[in-house]
């Protein structure tokens, strides 16, 4: 009978695994080796080109007409301004998720399950058309861009199509990520803690510092991942709100399969951009790991 | 009370919870003057205010009426943080992301003391409660009792003028809890400073105080020294709640004397009128084997306790009598005995 | 003073509601202007409903979204239902196995979709509906996934043990015990992997060929083109939709717990 159960596990959890290997794991593969290639004519690649890095090296340097290679900042602006959004959206996110979690916790709980299902919604409302609505808000005719030119004494403000626009449009997008796992911590606090930590003389600051946030690091770390990975590979919000002015990695992508047709260049920057998280994701399990021994 | 400040003065606190219909009296109307260096106990059931009392001292909670001094200072406006107490909690509350002389260092960081005096003065309340071995480790690889001593390095080590302790040995077991019962006795000598402790075990409150007010839903019922408590409580739920003791109903039948529903006739109640209804109480320790003594019973039940025989009676009306005597002292169970009340061992409650 | 209400976090935590609801209802109101320019408001009317029910193409779209989340959520929801029993209990490998069934859920939808696109044309799959499904089953399977493990998890073992004593066998079991007790979650599976493939731009703008454009895909080309009445009116259905399908999937799976 137990001989069999290997089997069996085999022949159910097989049919997902290989569905997800196939559509996902294969085609990432495929991406690395097409990164390494030349474009091609008619679709996006060269499948007979040699492979070389000559698309890496683009992102930083561009050939001119003699050969000899130039820095060219153009690329690596866009990489740094996704890196630089995605740490801005989830600061802001930390910043403005934790005492709205903090406050969740602090309700009766009626009130708190509405609040719970109203910060849920937006979670599961359709990217697109979220990120629409601020197009309406603030658009040139719009009573906000109305408003805040009557406001402002120097000259016109063009509210979108800009990085602050962008900014706003990604927090909105991903703040909900950040503020449920925090409510997860806090809905489990000892609030007793925080009294110990008053009782010993801390005020309000103090405590929030050197209890409140130290016990709150796994939700503050949870969320800041579910923030930060989906807003550096964002590409809705940049191509509403930014209009084609600011862009961001993900839309220099689809640029590349769209009417660049330069499908290796395209990859490669894919391949930087999975790098990077990567990266950011590996040193969160390091600095988990260096935590949990401290203990 | 002397002319000196007294180390925590509560003045007609009253505090209630929840709103309208839902609304409940935690505490009505009471006042207390605990002194300096006194080891002070709020002893009651659960659900009395004792709690509540001692989470308005440590402002955890906000007073409805009335005052708190603390060292002859209002301190109702005060949050916890700026009050000149800490509080032992009953969960022990220890900062589980800091190690042990992290916890207890924490308050003294934040008063920014040099780091050198922050280790010395840690290292001082650690070995105090003979917790200097374990200070790098954190709350969760501790025992409960270790936890029961780091909870009180912390609380000491800001040198608070008043500490507060919430039930805190109730969450040991038994040996454990008589060993720190003596600790603690010890440790208020050592530190010189006033004790505020709240316990529901009326035993602890007998071994450990030198006043103890027993509360009752939402008010203090008596304030004296444990010796006071036991001997002439002033109520009858006092008398009940604390040690044993047998509850005898009767009517009072003419002046000084009162008729047991057993049948019995005795002298008390001379404060009386006539045909009131009272409780006598006695202590089953002060109640005597007496031939012609004025209580009939019937042996239901003998207990050698090696120091002492306690034994369970039948009264005529079948109620319960409790007796506790010399170990030699052994009647058979069935046999009939008397029993002598002597008047200076008997209170008399009005019903 | 309530010492566990931290200053400050009951305004940001107002604000924060008024600034997740704030855009959505504006974006509702305006759907109901009978003004062309959304600026100001002029009078209530119904016109941009009328006119998004009667454009063909907005007809076709949404039939082919609806099509391709009902199949999305249904294979992905048989393949996470599998996946789950199969992972029941612990063996070698099992925390891999779930990390990569999981994974689509951490991948920046923007790779694997320009990914998928190559192996599709490397394989010579012609984009549209053929590429479209296979894609969503399998960004789906996680969504799935969770909430019919999470179920499996907290379920007592000992009532499939107790089936197997009375002489049940194992596709009885299946039958009368386990399934019935795992529907809330499958259902609660189904519609998250529903809602998500309906909602899904990037892997369709992708995927997607001549007459297989779904209905965010349409919207996003609508925006481009520039903003009218009639997005605001499409945007007010998609969203309604949504939050009433997810709505209605935890309100059933809190029902049967």
């Amino acid at each position: 009978m137990s001989g069999t159960a290997p089997l069996r596990r085999a022949g159910l959890v097989g049919p997902a695994l290989v569905t997800v290997l196939v559509l996902v794991g294969v085609p990432l593969c495929i991406m690395v080796w097409v990164s390494l290639l030349g474009r091609g004519t008619t679709i996006g690649v060269d499948w007979q080109s040699v492979p070389s890095l000559a698309n890496y090296a683009r992102l930083i340097w561009e050939e001119d007409f003699d050969g000899t290679l130039l820095f060219n900042p153009t690329y690596l602006s866009i990489l740094w301004r996704s890196v630089w959004q995605a740490a801005a959206t989830t600061a802001i996110c930390v910043l403005v998720g934790l005492p709205v979690a903090l406050w969740m916790a602090s309700l009766p709980r009626g009130l708190r399950n509405v609040v719970i299902l109203l910060v849920t919604i937006p979670f599961w409302t359709n990217l697109l058309v979220r990120n629409y609505a601020w197009l309406i808000i603030l658009r040139e005719d719009g009573a906000v861009s109305w408003a805040v030119n009557a406001l402002w004494p120097f000259g016109p403000v063009q509210l979108l199509y800009n990085d602050t626009a962008i900014l706003i449009g990604l927090v909105y997008s991903f703040l909900p990520f950040m503020i449920l796992p925090l409510y997860a911590v806090f809905e489990k606090f000892d609030w007793r803690l925080l009294e110990a930590a008053y009782d010993l003389g801390a005020n309000r600051w103090r405590a929030l510092r050197r209890v409140i946030i130290p016990l709150a690091m796994p939700g503050i770390i949870a969320g800041s991942m579910l923030v930060f990975i989906p807003s550096l590979g964002s590409f809705v919000t940049a191509a509403l709100l930014g209009g084609g002015k600011s862009m961001m990695m993900g839309n220099l992508i689809q640029m590349q399969f769209g009417q660049s047709r330069n499908w290796p260049f395209g990859a490669a920057i894919s391949v930087v951009l999975l790098a990077l998280m990567m990266l950011v994701l590996m040193g969160i399990a390091l600095w988990k790991k260096r935590a949990e021994q401290s203990t | 009370m002397n002319s000196a400040p007294s180390a925590i003065a509560v003045r007609s606190v009253s505090k209630s919870f929840g709103r309208g219909d839902a609304m409940v009296r935690v505490l009505s109307d009471v006042s207390v003057e605990i002194g300096v260096r006194e080891f002070f106990t709020l002893l009651g059931p659960s659900g009395c205010g004792k709690t509540t009392l001692l989470r308005l001292i440590a402002g955890f909670e906000e007073l409805d009426s009335g005052d708190i001094l603390i060292d002859g200072v209002r301190v109702d406006h005060l949050p916890p943080f700026r009050r000149p107490v800490n509080t032992v909690f009953q969960s022990y509350a220890l900062f589980p992301h800091l190690t042990v002389a992290q916890n207890v260092a924490f308050a003294l960081e934040l008063q920014d003391l040099p780091r050198a005096e922050v280790r010395r003065r840690a290292g001082e309340a650690l070995e105090m409660v003979r917790m200097g071995a374990l200070a790098a480790r954190k709350p969760a690889e501790l025992s409960g009792g270790q936890q029961q001593r780091v909870a009180l390095a912390r609380a000491l080590a800001p040198r608070p003028k008043v500490l507060l302790l919430d039930e805190p040995l109730s969450a040991l077991d038994l040996k454990l809890r008589k060993e720190m019962q003596i600790e603690l006795k010890q440790l208020q000598a050592e530190a010189g400073i006033t004790f505020v402790f709240v316990t529901h075990d009326q035993e602890e409150a007998l071994t450990l105080s030198d006043r103890i007010a027993v509360m009752q839903g939402g008010r203090i019922l008596q304030l004296g020294t444990p010796r006071e408590i036991y001997e002439r409580p002033a109520h009858r739920f006092v008398a009940d709640f604390i040690g044993e003791i047998n509850l005898l109903e009767g009517q009072v039948s003419g002046h000084g004397k009162v008729r047991l529903d057993c049948g019995a006739e005795i002298s008390a109640g001379a404060g009386q009128a006539a045909g009131a209804r009272v409780t006598v109480a006695i202590r089953p320790e002060r109640a005597r084997l007496v031939r012609g003594g004025v209580l009939q019973a019937e042996v239901t039940h003998v207990a050698y306790l090696g120091t002492a025989t306690i034994m369970q009676l039948r009264l005529a009306d079948g109620g319960p009598f409790l007796l506790r005597a010399a170990a030699d002292d052994l009647p058979a169970i069935g046999g009939r005995v008397q029993v002598d009340l002597p008047s200076d061992a008997l209170q008399v409650f009005a019903a | 003073m309530n010492l566990r209400r931290l200053p400050l976090t009951r305004e940001i935590g107002l604000g924060v509601l008024v600034y997740l609801y704030v855009p959505v209802v504006v974006l509702i109101v305006y759907s109901f202007n009978a003004n062309r320019t959304a600026t100001v408001w002029t009078e209530f009317s119904l016109d941009w409903y009328r006119k998004i029910l009667a454009n063909p193409s907005i007809r076709e779209a949404t039939w082919n979204s609806l099509v391709l989340a009902a199949a999305a959520g249904i294979g992905s929801t048989l393949l996470a239902l599998a996946a789950a029993l199969g992972t029941k209990t612990r063996f070698r490998g099992r925390g891999l196995v779930e990390a990569v069934l999981n994974a689509p859920l951490i991948l920046p939808e923007v790779v694997v979709a320009v990914a998928t696109l190559m192996l599709f044309v490397a394989i010579g799959v012609e984009l549209g509906m053929a590429a479209m499904i296979p894609a969503h089953i399998a960004f789906c399977i996680p969504f799935a996934f969770l909430p019919i493990k999470a179920r499996l998890d907290g379920m007592n073992p000992s009532l499939e043990e107790a089936a197997q004593d009375l002489y049940a066998n194992r596709l009885i079991t299946f039958r009368r015990v386990t399934l019935p007790l795992l529907w809330p979650g499958i259902l609660a599976g189904f519609t998250l992997a529903f809602v998500t493939s309906l909602d899904d731009f990037l892997t369709s703008f992708f995927l997607s060929g001549p007459g297989s454009t779904t209905l965010p895909v349409y919207i996003f080309s609508a925006i481009r083109a520039g903003i009218t009445p009639e997005i605001n009116a499409i945007s007010t259905i998609m969203l309604i939709v949504s939050v009433a399908l997810v709505v209605t999937s935890f309100l059933f799976g809190r029902m049967r717990r």
